[in-house]
């Protein structure tokens, strides 16, 4: 120990580079074999020993005087960034950069020199630097994956269905909440723009309840769909939600609402001028001009 | 893309620009089309706001980060005559300069975060964030 | 500054709003529209917003004003094409455009200015 601590700790590090320098191509090899043997499953070996390589190359560059680990940087980040999303677990990410502290060590304790040994402690420090860099942008690559995935459930939950000529429907299903409840009406808007559609049923017959911060999106909805030249009819609201609605003395004013979706169908058709007619038992629909 | 850019407000023509640059900044941001244009049209009444009330200031711009999300924030600064009661001014409808009186108070429903100072005769400093979901 | 064209169909005043607007174009377009309709003794006035990206406080009350000018000048107006996040923006910032008639396309616009203009024909044929 006390030879160790003698030992300027720049000395060591220069040790450490110009080990790494001197023995490149086998550092690399045993690099390899350990990342490669720690990793199990799916790894394709050829692919991951060049991922190595570029990586070594890329630490090689930033040793020494005005060294630039960005590549370095840039590089881990990538490999955190694949693995989180090919399913690979944190340890695994992390066994990568870690295992190239065992292979290092093995050369270190061949050459046996104090400045090697102080070096180490250098060297081991940069490693976990690069280790924890790695978990984070891992975590941060899972984090992302989660949040597209809640954002493609959100498109998979809102189907807008268009149920005649210029009247279009959502049809709302399971507990809404404030993002959910926007991302919707937004589509809703699109729609009507896109179809050309001057009419909209918001039908909630599958909505369990609804909050102020909920009711009051639907309120706007209404509002927005209003300034853009079409007119929304709310269904489906069931009792408990009417009472809610009216206990939390939400003014619902002057928009339509109809207790199924079929009424809110029919209020629609007649006020874009679809007229019924019974014939015995079928029912014939005529469409007038307009 | 990162640097805080700082633009004057002194002419009508300068609240079109500030509109603009807000617009591209939130598309920077990688804030969603609603939200671009919710916090656009902030900027744009609180830029007017200044001109009308102070005779101008001038806005920052910046992008900020809190952890994974990235948000806009705009502080619109003037040296006028300031805000006496600002509780009164984010009131709905109360206006002394002939408007809507919907330049504070809407502008504070289409950000995340408002923040307004002021004191007569000291000018007013208002911050608004908006963030990315 | 730049002024913002308008055309005339028919009995029919049509402004279409392609560029960011400054303040001074939006009042100019104000005191044009109210001319032009006296001028020309148009029935219906459209205002065609496609293009705008954001409607302030400033713009929407210009959009409500041309309304209540041209409704005493006996044209009624309609504005068209309001984007989505537009709407939206002007919901959370509690402009509701009053008296303002609003359709989805230029096309459905026209349509409902032939509607609203039926019955004054008939009761004048009678």
């Amino acid at each position: 120990m006390g030879v160790t601590l003698s030992v300027p700790a720049d000395a060591g590090r220069r040790r450490i580079e110009q080990l790494l320098q001197d023995n490149e191509e086998r550092v690399l090899r045993r690099w390899q074999e350990i990342a490669g043997s720690s990793s199990t499953g799916n790894v394709d070996r050829a692919d991951l020993a060049a991922q190595l390589r570029e990586l070594f190359q890329a630490l090689l560059q930033s040793l020494g005087e005005g060294g630039d680990s960005s590549d370095l940087r840039g590089l881990l980040a990538e490999l955190s960034r694949n693995r989180a999303r090919q399913g690979f677990t944190p340890s695994e990410t992390a066994i990568v950069v870690f295992g190239l502290k065992e292979a290092v060590y093995e050369f270190i304790e061949t050459d046996g020199s104090p400045e090697a040994l102080r070096g180490f402690v250098w060297f081991s420090q940069l490693i976990d630097d690069l280790g924890l860099f790695t978990i984070e942008n891992y975590s941060a690559a899972r984090e992302k994956v989660i949040v597209d995935q809640a954002e493609q459930l959100l498109e998979l939950s809102t189907p807008v269905v268009k149920l005649w000529e210029g009247i279009v429907a959502v049809p709302l299903v399971g507990t809404l909440d404030s993002a959910r409840t926007q991302v919707v009406m937004e589509k809703l808007l699109q729609t009507l723009v896109d179809t050309g559609s001057e009419h909209a049923v918001i039908d909630i017959t599958g909505v369990p309840a609804v909050d102020t911060q909920v009711a009051q999106h639907l309120l706007k909805t209404v509002v927005a769909a209003r300034l853009m030249g079409a007119e929304c009819v709310i269904s489906g609201i069931r009792p408990q939600i009417a009472h809610t609605i009216v206990t939390l003395g939400i003014e619902f004013g002057d928009i339509v609402t109809k207790a199924s979706l079929a009424d809110a169908l029919a209020h629609a058709l007649r006020e874009s001028g679809v007229e019924f007619v019974s014939r015995r038992t079928r029912v014939a629909v005529r469409t007038e001009e307009g | 893309m990162t640097t805080p850019t700082e633009l004057p407000i002194n002419g009508n023509n300068d609240v079109v620009l500030v509109r603009q640059h807000v617009r591209t900044a939130a598309v920077d941001v990688g804030l969603s089309l609603v939200d671009q244009t919710k916090v656009v049209t902030a900027a744009s009444e609180l830029a007017r706001n200044a001109l009308v009330y102070a005779g101008g200031g001038r806005v920052r711009v910046e992008i900020v980060q809190n952890g994974l999300r990235k948000g806009l924030r705009l502080t619109f600064s003037d040296e006028g005559p300031g805000i006496p009661d600002i509780e009164q001014a984010l009131v709905d409808g109360w206006t002394t300069g002939g408007g809507l009186g919907l330049g504070l108070s809407g502008s504070r429903r289409l950000v995340d975060e408002f923040d307004l100072k002021s004191a007569p005769g000291e000018g007013t400093l208002i911050t608004v964030t908006k963030w990315a979901r | 500054m730049d002024r913002v064209p308008v055309l005339k169909l028919g009995d029919i005043l049509i402004v279409s709003i392609q560029i960011d607007l400054q303040d001074q174009s939006v009042l100019a377009l104000q005191e044009d529209l109210a001319d032009k309709v006296v001028a020309t003794g148009a029935r219906g006035v459209i205002i065609d917003i496609t293009a705008v990206e954001i409607v302030d406080s400033f713009i929407g009350r210009m959009l409500a004003t041309i309304a209540a000018i041209s409704r005493m000048l006996d044209a009624e107006t309609v504005v068209v094409g309001m984007r989505p996040a537009v709407a939206i923006t002007l919901v959370e910032l509690g402009l509701s455009l009053g008296g303002v008639r609003t359709a989805l396309n230029l096309e459905k616009g026209v349509a409902l200015l032939k509607h609203l203009e039926a019955p004054r024909i008939t009761t004048a044929a009678r």
